[in-house]
């Protein structure tokens, strides 16, 4: 397919080749009517977050009686930050911390597993492969809340709701983690490289740490980065396993906040919902901006065996 | 293998187990069969809250879906000024949290200090309220559209990514328009990541749970308690205590996604063979 399909361009582009000098099919002609459609889009996109950021400038009051999407007339965004920072004893700070250990832990151990496992999987052959291949993809398609009401009364009778381990344990398992480094491991570390590395006398360990962690790289940053979003952005398990407010992550918290004004005597706080939701968004949009150009690659690698 | 079985097989196993017993103040723990499973089937308020996810993804999935395609394919064509900002500005929402997502979209709904409010004043018309019963469900689609369009794109982006560029080359050559390049090399290069992102989106809309959670403080009275079956069987068992039901419910949304996720698929490789 590939011979012919350049061959046919060899012959034939000798004739076409004056009138594409400018536009290749590499660099086609920029299209106004294309960007201003896509921009529609892209403004859809981004004015929720643009309302967030100048709706975090401003106090309660400001808030009520000034126009959505553009600054009212006290500029507020510091003591905004301010007081979330130290409403109710530092509660934010709290759930940010939690947040952060729910990650490192989780989604780390994940990241780990995943890591392991797809090489494993990918690289070694053993009895009942084909069987762990089915479980894997069951499990991306099993329904995850469907799950969350047994998995609370497990724990519950293990005694570990309103621990963080009961957040921790359950993020630790990732199957889209999994499968995308498994595909991502089948291609990215050529046989070739680990017979040779075999050859060498190098143990599994050594092979494994030396060469193959090198090319994996841009999967693990992947598999990293989604399954840090996914823990970052969990409301439904910790909210089911948590009662208790001091180990909350952000997302519980924010929405709690929220909840008060709703509540009889509660005091409404919507300055600090909407200055603590721009904070909690702020660290995940840095990484992604940060490490895009890992996530990208490993994307696209660990689509190739779709 | 071991945190595998324990926060997976096992809670399946136990699930399938409570759903077979029910726990009465009368008699305590007993078994009772499949009489839970037959209550369910008969439940008018499972089967308005599956009705209700059904309709979200009969109409939300494709829309999503299909703006996420156009997107990639306006990328991918090389033809936008700017593209790599594009790619990652519609990625972005993303990685906002569906907690902090539904606050913001609950608040811009809002005709108090949201942006309908601020449209109603400048233009002074009177829109539909986006949080009452009548609207909610297309203002939840919205919030998820928002959220995942962008995902869905860079999955198809990188899909049209590995498509070999001598094959748009040879098929230019050939006098093919832009438009029969797309419908006969770029859709079905892609037709893995979309059967993939398809079957995604339908577990996602079947799992519905937190939009309606969160905007339910903003607007109790549309919301109620049975509004998607992960929420039913949330209120069943956190508010009624009623753990073997809540299984129940959640088995059965269990099996109808895997069923429907399995139909997708086989449709979908069905076409590439």
């Amino acid at each position: 397919m590939a011979t012919t399909t350049l061959s046919a361009r060899a012959t034939r582009s000798v004739q076409a080749a004056p009138r594409r000098r400018h536009h290749t099919v590499d660099r086609p002609r920029r299209s106004v009517t294309l960007t201003v459609l896509t921009c529609l889009v892209l403004i859809y996109a981004l004015v929720p977050l643009v309302w967030l950021l100048i709706s975090a400038t401003k106090s309660q009051a400001g808030l009520f009686d000034s126009f959505g999407l553009w600054f009212s007339s006290d500029f507020s965004l510091w003591s905004n930050i301010k007081e979330t920072l130290s409403y109710d004893d530092g509660a934010f700070v709290r759930w940010f911390v939690n947040t952060v250990l729910y990650v490192v832990a989780g989604a780390g151990g994940a990241t780990l597993l995943a890591v392991l496992g797809g090489y494993g999987l990918a690289k070694f052959s053993f009895p009942g492969k084909r069987a762990v291949f089915a479980v894997v993809i069951g499990a991306v398609a099993v329904p995850g809340t469907a799950l969350a009401v047994p998995t609370f009364l497990m724990f519950s009778q293990l005694g570990l709701t309103n621990t963080p381990w009961a957040v921790i344990i359950p993020t630790l398992i990732s199957p889209f983690g999994l499968y995308l480094m498994w595909t991502f491991a089948t291609d990215a570390v050529p046989a070739e490289l680990l017979e040779a590395a075999r050859m060498d006398g190098a143990g599994e360990l050594r092979t494994f740490l030396q060469i193959s962690l090198r090319q994996l790289a841009p999967g693990i940053v992947t598999v990293l980065l989604f399954t840090m979003v996914a823990t970052w952005n969990n409301y439904f398990l910790p909210l089911i396993m948590l009662k208790d407010p001091h180990w909350y992550p952000l997302t519980l918290g924010l929405n709690a906040w929220n909840q008060q004004a709703s509540t009889v005597g509660g005091q409404a706080i919507f300055n600090l919902v909407i200055t603590g939701s721009l904070l909690t968004i702020l660290p995940l949009i840095i990484a992604f901006l940060f490490l895009q150009r890992y996530w990208q690659s490993g994307l696209t690698a660990g689509s190739v065996k779709e | 293998m071991i945190i595998f079985a324990l926060v997976f097989l096992a809670p399946i196993a136990y699930s399938i187990y409570l759903s077979l017993f029910r726990n009465q103040l009368i008699g305590g723990n007993s078994f009772v069969g499949i009489a839970n499973y037959r209550e369910a089937l008969t439940d008018p308020n499972f089967w308005s809250s599956f009705a209700r996810v059904a309709l979200f993804l009969v109409v939300q999935v494709p829309i999503m879906l299909g703006i996420a395609l156009l997107v990639a394919l306006a990328i991918d064509s090389g033809r936008l000024y700017g593209r790599s900002f594009f790619r990652i500005t519609i990625f972005m929402p993303y990685a906002v949290p569906a907690v902090v997502a539904s606050l913001m979209w609950g608040f811009m709904y809002g005709p108090r200090f949201g942006l309908v409010g601020n449209i109603e004043d400048a233009f002074n018309v009177t829109l539909p309220n986006l949080l009452s019963p009548s609207w909610i469900l297309a203002s939840i689609g919205n919030i998820v559209t928002w959220e995942f369009v962008g995902y869905n794109m860079l999955i198809f982006y990188s899909a049209l990514r590995v498509v070999s560029p001598s094959l748009y080359e040879a098929a230019e050559i050939d006098g093919a328009g832009q438009w029969r390049i797309i419908r006969y090399i770029k859709i079905p290069a892609i037709r893995g990541a979309l059967v993939i992102a398809t079957i995604f989106s339908i577990i996602g809309s079947f799992q519905l749970f937190n939009e309606p959670s969160i905007l339910k403080s903003l607007a109790p009275n549309a919301i109620t308690s049975y509004f998607t079956p992960n929420f039913y069987a949330y209120t069943l068992s956190f508010a009624g205590q009623q753990y073997n039901y809540a299984a129940t419910v959640a088995i059965i949304m269990g099996i109808i996604t895997m069923v429907v996720a399995y139909v997708v698929q086989l449709r979908g490789m069905r076409k590439e063979s």
